[in-house]
């Protein structure tokens, strides 16, 4: 051996052409770090109804606003999709599910299971809320 | 921890274009990654022109026709071109695959066919990556039949149904397609065995012959060796023999609580 040469590791993400199965991968782990902070707004809002009624309209006073709502309906979309992602994986746990299309439409469905229903509970939400 | 970003040395600048040969009236542009251990530069990207009507279909024909005629420096490994030995394994067009198997006319969809060393390995030089780690994950599986009981006289039975079970397992190359698709693999290659190495390591836990199961089993009990493994499938993609390594992977899961149970 000569002397510790100082190589170059090899491109990887730079280069590496994104699969479906990846990507999904890694939205499944952002969705479970989102719900941390999901779970914070949970709290705040738990806490805020024990408080009492200035506290609550904090709360309201932001859920009420288009940034409060944004906010919401990504945590109502991250906790659906994490929660049909989590079922895939459970799938896959138990030693199914990994042939190349199968792997593919689980992917989809757990994808277009967890938009489709997001906007079917803010549906249900504002027809059973109102206007509210 | 994962390093998202290339080192500094590792960062790709530049590159040659080499003229494009004489009298060629149908040409292929090949950008493929170069770094030379003697001239201290960091990486770069030559372009090449192949002459398709001179030069076979898969990447690896191009890969030696620019080797042959335009740049004798380019490096790659090499042997069998018929996807049996596992040299030729490279990044190509994004995806891990062997260059000898690959069509050319496949890939890039008619731009240049893009060719880099396999991901997140250190380089020896060009398209030639450092696979020692690769290997020593390999050996560390200990992947030879191990028994207990006193050798037969003639050889170890086993009977056509367990045979069966080691199909899509034993077919593996070790070309290190699949571990250096994978992300876990190149933020946790330190600790992490990787695909093709958990592969093997199944394939000699599924052998009917073999009595150090549990042992076997003991040895991937730990956070990073086995459960690195999030369920990405790029191994399974990548793999240019049509194995499945995810598939595999979760088989030993499987078995690592079915032993408990």
């Amino acid at each position: 051996m000569t002397a510790r040469i100082d190589r170059p590791l090899s491109p990887h993400l730079q280069t590496y052409r994104w699969t479906l199965t990846m990507a999904l991968s890694i939205v499944h782990r952002g969705t479970g770090l989102a719900l941390y902070f999901g779970t914070l707004l949970l709290a705040w809002w738990l806490i805020a109804t024990a408080s009492g009624p200035g506290a609550y309209g904090n709360v309201q006073a932001f859920t009420s606003s288009w940034f409060g709502k944004l906010v919401l309906f990504g945590y109502t979309w991250a906790l659906l999709h994490h929660l049909v992602s989590g079922l895939r994986h459970f799938v896959w746990d138990l030693g199914y599910g990994f042939k190349a299309n199968e792997r593919e439409a689980l992917t989809w469905g757990a994808l277009i299971a967890g938009i489709a229903l997001t906007i079917l509970v803010w549906i249900i939400a504002y027809a059973i809320g109102g206007a509210r | 921890m994962a390093d998202f970003v290339l080192p500094k040395n590792s960062r790709i600048t530049g590159g040659k274009t080499w003229p494009k040969p004489a009298g060629a009236t149908e040409t292929r542009e090949f950008r493929v990654y170069r770094w030379n251990p003697d001239d201290g530069k960091n990486p770069s990207v030559d372009t090449y022109h192949v002459d398709i009507n001179d030069c076979g279909p898969m990447v690896l024909d191009g890969l030696i026709w620019i080797k042959n005629h335009i740049d004798p420096t380019l490096t790659f490994r090499r042997s069998c071109r018929e996807g049996v030995c596992g040299s030729c394994a490279m990044n190509i067009d994004g995806q891990n695959t062997l260059a000898c198997t690959k069509s050319m006319h496949d890939v890039g969809a008619g731009g240049a066919v893009k060719v880099n060393p396999l991901p997140h390995q250190p380089v020896v030089k060009d398209l030639v990556p450092d696979l020692t780690n690769f290997y020593a994950q390999y050996a560390s599986i200990e992947p030879w039949l191990k028994t207990t009981t006193p050798t037969p006289q003639k050889e170890w039975k086993q009977s056509h149904e367990d045979r069966e079970k080691l199909d899509g397992l034993y077919e593996c190359i070790l070309c290190a397609c699949c571990s250096t698709s994978c992300p876990s693999y190149w933020w946790n290659s330190d600790r992490f065995l990787g695909p093709a190495a958990l592969l093997q390591a199944t394939r000699w836990v599924t052998d009917s012959r073999d009595e150090a199961t549990g042992e076997r089993l003991d040895n991937l009990e730990d956070p990073f060796r086995l459960y690195r493994c999030h369920t990405i499938m790029n191994c399974a993609k990548a793999c240019p023999k049509g194995l499945n390594p995810s598939q595999a992977i979760a088989e030993l899961k499987l078995k690592m609580v079915e032993r408990q149970i």
